[in-house]
């Protein structure tokens, strides 16, 4: 019991002040990219060729972050002249389509998410997560949310063991053809109204496994999705912040 | 005779000179290595429209390689060596080969074989997995049955676990693979070559760093491409942080399942500092993007390394006291001791690797036996008193973050600056060639294969997680064991779904 005490005292108190104060994430932390419009078409072109997710699209210089791995090459190549990422971590959205960007700017998730679910879920929220395919990454950085440094339960949001007792259903990974009734199956468990969350490229495009017969195009071409929280995996703090953005 | 070729652990072998057999021979020779040794490698392969099947065996530290034909059925060898079984399954599944007499032949990832050959399974892949097949069962009148998954009750991965039990105590447990399964053996021929570096990122992302290391050796092997010492020092400064993370994130949900919460709490909060300093390295907190053939292609200067450097100083003394805290709690030992043990016995037959196979008396760490990247000049990981139980495998990852720290500590001082390195990933590869790599992931050992084909286009590109070979253990670990102790011994071995799945 002493032991108890003693390594409690030492390890102290670690809860992040996060959102009432702002959190620095270190300059090596790719996040919402700067995009610069008036780069040369030529190196444009250069990102687009060495995309590995074919996610820049050279015509009018935009980016897809819901196909982005957030891997930096583009960066690299254009020597920051085309894009530069920032360490701005507020990357989720209500739209599919507001993650295409060619400004680098995404619109502020609040004034899209629907309302009637800030009414219904913004003081208590429970989610089932459900992991459809995918690396194991963005379930472990959710499960980081868990831990004392982000400690989500403060903000009355769980994720719950049954899809009956959640409010919705938080989807990773790319839906392999051998997830997919599975996914469908918690899904039609959870009672209505209900939301879709995807989160990571996997969930939104099928990350990195795009053009395998074994996975899908992404969520949104199964069911509905209200909420996308792009990034592989998503930072936690992505997560939180949109998670508070959408529902709070 | 005829006799399997020694290889080099990352060296690239022409295939002309691999001994090819005739199947039977091969089969006997086989046979007779296993009775000692160990399967790193075994699967199938076309190449002019003929099928072989391809084994590197691991022989104390010696590594051999042979093929053969393979014929469309042969006589299974997992009758004589279980150690055999999901690898013959596997090559069942892929190739649609008929394994004869094989004990328990069911599919592992649940799709149709590559060669449009009627499916050894009998399943139809119209519907939907599970399919028809049948599970073990036991039967009596005071039996039941329990099934758990593929969606388990928390954060985790989809699998499916069906125990056979008598009131609480487990007779059976049989654990059904496949929902995770992306296709990525396939992916990695199919799509454009600088995709593939993500690919294989994206395996099993818990083991990123040992999944790009192993690729890029591979590649480097092939492509004639060194590394210069520093970046092999970052990368191994990545590869132990990877091992850190998962090791300290695992004690502290093996203290959460028997509900010992403020371990589980502290070694949550410090798996963090792990992979904020991945994220330090690379820019994501799993090190994604930092590793490619040829060495690394982010800027590592002195003020990443003295991070790390101090953030370790400082995490290392709370590790050891929240591992002293853990381990000297007699609540947690009592659930821990003499739970789910694994005898020695049982984990040569399965050949059982990484810590869960050191807890049940298999000395193998591919860090020893066949370094690579800077291992050959660090210390090897201490290794004593196995006890094969829950316990025995707390402790061996308890030993592991020690040394892991030791090397840490070497590995910086010896200073690993590297700059930012924009490269291709379009490289010439030579033809005709075989090359394994080996290297020991936190979970054991990683072993990728690539063969390439008269241009230097690769054919077949294999990949075997540690999970591959742990899943039987985590199975035998059950065996008598009350229910109620499958998820502190599922926690015990962690083992990968995505890695098994592919």
């Amino acid at each position: 019991m002493f032991k108890v005490f003693k390594t409690r005292f030492e390890q102290g108190y670690r809860t992040m002040k996060y959102p009432k104060e702002p959190v620095v994430l270190p300059p090596s932390y790719r996040g919402l990219p700067v995009l610069h419009s008036d780069c040369d078409a030529e190196v444009v072109n250069k990102c687009a060729a060495a995309c590995p997710q074919d996610c820049i699209n050279s015509k009018n210089g935009s980016i897809d972050l819901g196909r982005c791995l957030f891997c930096g090459i583009c960066e690299r190549v254009s020597d920051g002249k085309f894009v530069t990422f920032s360490q701005n971590f507020e990357l989720g959205s209500a739209q599919r389509e507001k993650l295409i960007t060619s400004t680098g700017s995404l619109p502020d998730l609040a004034a899209h998410s629907k309302k009637h679910f800030k009414k219904l879920f913004g003081r208590s929220l429970q989610l089932r997560q459900v992991c459809a395919g995918g690396c194991n990454n963005c379930e472990a950085d959710i499960n980081v949310l868990a831990t004392p440094a982000y400690d989500l339960s403060r903000f009355g949001i769980s994720y719950v063991a049954s899809p009956r007792h959640a409010d919705g259903i938080h989807v990773t990974g790319p839906v392999t053809r051998n997830m997919k009734s599975a996914l469908l199956a918690a899904f039609e468990a959870v009672p209505a109204p209900r939301v879709v969350i995807a989160s990571g490229a996997c969930a939104i495009s099928g990350g990195p496994f795009f053009g395998s017969s074994e996975v899908s195009a992404g969520l949104d071409s199964i069911i509905p999705v209200d909420l996308y929280i792009p990034g592989c995996p998503p930072h936690p703090l992505t997560t939180l912040h949109a998670l508070l953005r959408f529902f709070k | 005779m005829l006799n399997l070729m020694p290889i080099i652990n990352g060296k690239a072998v022409k295939r002309a000179d691999l001994p090819v057999f005739e199947f039977e021979q091969f089969r006997e020779k086989l046979l007779e290595i296993s009775r000692y040794g160990y399967i790193v490698q075994f699967f199938g392969y076309e190449d002019d429209n003929k099928l072989f099947v391809l084994a590197v065996m691991r022989l104390e530290n010696q590594l051999l390689a042979g093929c053969a034909r393979l014929p469309e059925s042969y006589p299974s060898l997992t009758i004589k060596r279980p150690k055999f079984n999901l690898f013959e399954r596997e090559l069942a599944e892929q190739f649609g080969v008929r394994p004869l007499g094989h004990p328990w032949l069911k599919m592992i990832r649940y799709q149709p074989n590559w060669r449009q050959r009627p499916d050894v399974f009998g399943n139809n892949y119209k519907e939907d997995i599970p399919g028809r097949y049948p599970y073990f069962k036991v039967e009596g009148e005071e039996i039941h049955e329990v099934a758990v998954g593929p969606v388990h009750a928390g954060i985790i991965e989809p699998g499916h676990f069906r125990f056979q039990c008598a009131g609480e105590r487990v007779l059976h447990l049989e654990i059904s693979h496949g929902y995770q399964h992306r296709g990525i053996e396939r992916l990695l021929i199919k799509s454009a070559p600088l995709r593939r570096p993500f690919i294989v990122e994206n395996i099993a992302g818990d083991t990123a760093m040992a999944n790009s290391i192993s690729y890029s050796q591979a590649i480097e092997a092939l492509g004639g491409l060194t590394v210069s010492p520093e970046a092999m020092t970052v990368r191994t400064i990545a590869l132990e942080l990877e091992r850190l993370a998962n090791h300290v994130g695992d004690l502290g949900a093996m203290s959460g399942d028997v509900a010992f919460t403020p371990p589980a709490a502290f070694f949550g909060r410090i798996r963090g500092e792990f992979l904020n300093l991945l994220l330090l390295l690379s820019g994501n907190r799993f090190g994604k993007g930092l590793i490619r053939p040829g060495g690394t292609v982010l800027p590592t200067g002195k003020m990443e390394l003295a991070a790390i450097k101090a953030k370790i100083n400082e995490l290392r003394p709370e590790i050891d006291h929240c591992i002293e805290l853990l381990l000297t709690a007699h609540t947690v030992l009592s659930r821990f001791e003499q739970c789910g043990i694994v005898s020695r016995e049982a984990a040569e037959g399965l050949g059982l690797v990484g810590p869960a196979g050191r807890a049940s008396w298999q000395s193998y760490d591919a860090r020893r036996d066949f370094p690579v990247e800077r291992y050959a000049d660090l210390p090897p990981c201490p290794w004593e008193h196995p006890t094969g139980d829950v316990l025995a495998r707390a402790r061996i990852r308890a030993a592991e973050i020690s040394h892991s720290f030791d090397c840490l500590n070497i590995l910086l001082a010896s200073g690993g600056r590297t700059e930012t390195i924009i490269r291709p990933e379009t490289h010439k590869l030579a033809p005709s060639a075989m090359v394994v790599t080996i290297n020991e992931a936190w979970r054991g050992e990683l072993s990728h294969c690539l063969l390439t084909d008269a241009e230097g286009k690769i054919i077949r590109y294999k990949v075997k997680d540690p999970s591959f070979h742990n899943w039987s253990g985590l199975a035998m670990a059950l065996r008598d064991e009350e229910i109620s102790d499958f998820p502190i011994n599922n926690k015990s071995f962690n083992l990968s779904y995505c890695g098994m799945d592919l």
